[in-house]
């Protein structure tokens, strides 16, 4: 920033001086020299037509500007980011190919030879350390006087950041098992409405929320597929999970967290054999009729089954929690189903 | 008058010496040199259209309906944030070049850093006495990642939310430290406490800026210090003695020109490239996600190597230990910056070279740190590539797993046989420049020769006759 800054300076002078000259011929160039001292930059020859380039870019870097502002202004222009970029763009390009012509044709070029600085100064080290260690002579019990330092600067660090522990519940994880799905809720569509069970079609699937909660806490959207009966291979504990072949999962990838939004079907049977829910973060893929095994992908667990029954009026309902945690593992997740 | 400026300036600062130094500064030529001058001038672009998006952005995600001008989205419960941008794009004159153009800004500013890493890890520049150089550059890569990231993560879109998915996920997975980790940043389980989108936008326009500012103050500083490598175009140019350009006026015209270029590009980028159009995603909810998602280019080596890990947590029966996404997420963006800090001290390791390095290597000249850094490259590179693989299914047809399952194959096999090409490359360019250097001097000496053929002749012509005075030829025998 300090170079920038220092050739923003030298910019301006140069343009500054560059005007001056201009107006006052080459009478003032010379009572600038006549100091007496040597040329310091490299002579170099004036070049009329260069010149004249870089003041047609810099006038038509104006007009871009000037047309910038114009379509800035009219309130009536269509498609005014179009044109704004290419105003702005295109002045801002003019002004780059004056001051490229400007730097090729109008200003000496001229190589310097420098010494590079020493990498190190075994003199300077060793005055600094001597200075400080110098200036502790008075100490008699530096080890202890360390030790006290570092007690008291390692307290009050950590005093300062404990603050940000507010930030959330760095302790207790026990809030990522938090579903808000209980035995006996309903089911119901994004407008609240209630799933029928008799509504649910197979080859497609629905997105399902607990009622009466809320949608957009990790443990609450569902995936609901229906399936062939026959077909289903759950394990024998959740034999009564998916009545008439309806099965429910948390729409939350186990893998990054991500929304289960594709559901291939079997379209060709020789390479997609079954359906499978797919996220479409990482592509992990779930088998919906094994109970949400992983059948491909990065995902280290199964997608959490959430166990149904069909009510007295053919609504769908919550038999129970989940068949393990929700959302992405984290160690120390355990197997556990979700309170 | 222009006298009276400088008087002025170091009658008030009494800085004439320090400027007189700076005017005549000598920056060694070369065009790679240019690469982080672009970066710095993107950095500046991004404040300065970023300081102009925070005028108008609502840093909440309190829920509002959207009552703007594009009819899609009129009715809908959008967050303040989703509402604030998407206002900004359609209702604020000169809001979507703007936004368009920090988008641009930041893509532009990573593909130049990382060209830029490249250029100095290729040129052997981060050797002593500039490793501390290379170290802050590093930091501010990775400083400069999670920012992007974060800056498109604040809008809370669809595509926006997806990404945090990931980014809790990811959290989530680090062992230990995972839970409390991804709790204490979120504030609850994701989608976490509102005050999330609070502390991602501070960290985003303050502190990340504010840390990139310091480490790049620190990069230049370092460099003016040090003064710039050079290439040996001439024999002049040596560890102790360099030929270059000043500052001023020589270097000034050219790197205003590249800020010039670079804020043209940039700003025709974001006047005619639609980036972004968060309005066409909606807003983000989540229970929703779409397919064909894609993070900005600088994230894309992260979700080849999440979507390349085979499927398994590492477990002690029902008790996990290792999440999937730690792989992918932590491990993987750790070793690539655990490598790239560790480069300079490695080197130095294995070669013993602990020498002062003002001259630049050409690529050649190094075959091994060739050799591995090309290798390296590739391997990012192919699992960024396999984070496309959904795209080359949409394209090409190809099968989304047998890819997957190739390049699982591929991102270990095709770096080792880079390495060993390039090894082989670069010998054998060092040999063709051995047979040129011998040919030269052959050459030479053979030109010599005929010179010396030629004075004889000439000479014995001469003896022939009597000698007109001192014999001239005699000293030209034996140059």
């Amino acid at each position: 920033m300090k170079r920038l800054a220092s050739w923003l300076v030298a910019l301006a002078a140069l343009l500054f001086s560059r005007r001056r000259s201009g107006r006052d011929g080459d009478g003032d160039r010379d009572r600038d020299r006549e100091a007496g001292d040597e040329r310091v930059v490299a002579p170099a020859a004036p070049d009329r037509r260069a010149e004249l380039t870089v003041i047609v870019l810099l006038f038509a870097a104006a007009l871009a500007a000037a047309g910038f502002l114009v379509a800035y202004a009219v309130d009536s222009v269509s498609d005014s980011t179009r044109l704004l970029g290419i105003a702005l763009g295109l002045s801002f390009a003019l002004v780059a190919a004056a001051l490229i012509a400007l730097g090729r044709w109008l200003v000496p070029v001229e190589e310097l030879e420098e010494e590079y600085p020493e990498p190190e100064h075994p003199d300077d080290q060793q005055a600094v350390a001597q200075i400080v260690h110098e200036s502790g002579d008075a100490f008699t019990r530096k080890r202890l006087l360390l030790a006290a330092g570092g007690a008291a600067g390692t307290a009050l660090g950590v005093a300062a950041i404990a603050p940000a522990l507010s930030l959330g519940p760095w302790v207790n994880t026990d809030s990522l098992y938090d579903t808000p799905w209980r035995g006996g809720r309903r089911l119901v569509d994004e407008n609240g409405h209630p799933l029928r069970a008799g509504d649910i079609e197979r080859d497609t699937f629905y997105t399902a929320f607990p009622e009466d909660a809320a949608k957009d806490e990790i443990g609450a959207p569902l995936v609901v597929v229906r399936l062939d009966p026959a077909a289903l291979r759950l394990p024998p504990e959740r034999a009564r999970w998916a009545p008439d072949g309806i099965l429910a999962y948390s729409k939350i990838c186990t893998h990054a967290g991500c929304a289960i939004s594709l559901y291939r079907t079997p379209l060709f049977a020789p390479t997609a054999a079954r359906p499978a829910l797919v996220c479409p973060c990482h592509y992990s893929t779930f088998d919906p009729a094994d109970g949400g095994s992983v059948l491909f992908g990065p995902a280290g667990r199964d997608l959490p089954q959430l166990p149904l029954r069909i009510d007295a009026a053919g609504h769908l309902r919550a038999a129970g929690t989940f068949s393990g945690p929700v959302g992405p593992s984290w160690q120390g997740v355990r197997g556990q189903r979700p309170s | 008058m222009l006298r009276r400026a400088v008087r002025i300036l170091d009658e008030r600062t009494g800085t004439a010496p320090l400027l007189r130094k700076t005017l005549r500064y000598a920056f060694p030529d070369n065009w790679s040199f240019l690469l982080g001058e672009v970066v710095l001038y993107s950095f500046v672009i991004l404040v300065v259209t970023g300081t102009y998006l925070t005028l108008f952005f609502e840093p909440s995600l309190a829920k509002t309906t959207y009552d703007g001008t594009y009819e899609p989205l009129r009715g809908l419960q959008v967050s303040e944030a989703y509402q604030s941008v998407v206002h900004l794009s359609f209702e604020v004159k000169a809001g979507l070049l703007i936004r368009q153009t920090h988008h641009w800004a930041a893509d532009v500013f990573l593909v130049t850093m990382v060209l830029h890493l490249m250029r100095v890890f290729f040129t052997g520049a981060f050797r002593r006495p500039r490793t501390l150089t290379w170290t802050i550059g590093v930091a501010m890569l990775f400083a400069a990642l999670l920012e992007g990231f974060l800056g498109y993560s604040l809008v809370d879109d669809l595509l926006s939310g997806m990404g945090l998915e990931i980014g809790y996920g990811v959290a989530l997975s680090t062992p230990l430290i995972g839970g409390n980790l991804a709790l204490g940043l979120w504030g609850a389980p994701f989608p976490g406490d509102q005050a999330f989108e609070s502390r991602m936008y501070i960290a985003h326009v303050l502190i990340i800026p504010v840390l990139i500012g310091v480490l790049l103050s620190a990069h230049l500083a370092l460099v003016a210090a040090r003064h710039h490598t050079q290439f040996r175009r001439t024999p002049r140019q040596t560890n102790r003695r360099l030929v270059g350009l000043p500052l001023f006026p020589a270097q000034t015209p050219r790197s205003l020109g590249l800020l010039f270029a670079t804020a043209a590009v940039l700003f025709l980028l974001g006047g005619l490239v639609q980036v972004n159009p968060v309005w066409q995603w909606g807003p983000f909810e989540l229970s929703q996600g779409t397919n064909g998602a894609q993070p900005d280019w600088y994230l894309g080596w992260l979700i080849g190597a999440l979507r390349l890990m085979p499927g398994f947590d590492v477990t002690l029966g029902d008790y996990t230990l290792i999440p999937n996404p730690f792989w992918g997420g932590v491990l993987f963006p750790t070793v690539v910056m655990g490598m790239m800090f560790a480069w300079p001290w490695l080197e130095r390791r294995v070669t013993g070279d602990r020498q002062v390095h003002n001259v630049l290597d050409r690529p050649r000249d190094a075959p091994g740190r060739t050799a591995f850094g090309a290798a390296f490259f590739t391997w990012v590179v192919l699992i960024f590539v396999a984070g496309s693989s959904d795209r080359t299914y949409v394209f090409l047809d190809a099968s989304y797993t047998d890819q997957i399952m190739l390049y699982r194959v591929l991102v270990w096999v095709i770096p080792v046989v880079v390495y060993f090409v390039t090894r082989r490359v670069c010998h054998e360019l060092q040999g063709s420049d051995r047979v040129q250097e011998v040919r030269e001097q052959a050459e030479a000496e053979a030109e010599a020769e005929a010179e010396e053929i030629n004075v004889e002749a000439r000479y014995a012509a001469a003896s022939a006759q009597p000698p007109p005075g001192g014999s001239e030829g005699s000293s030209a025998r034996r140059p």
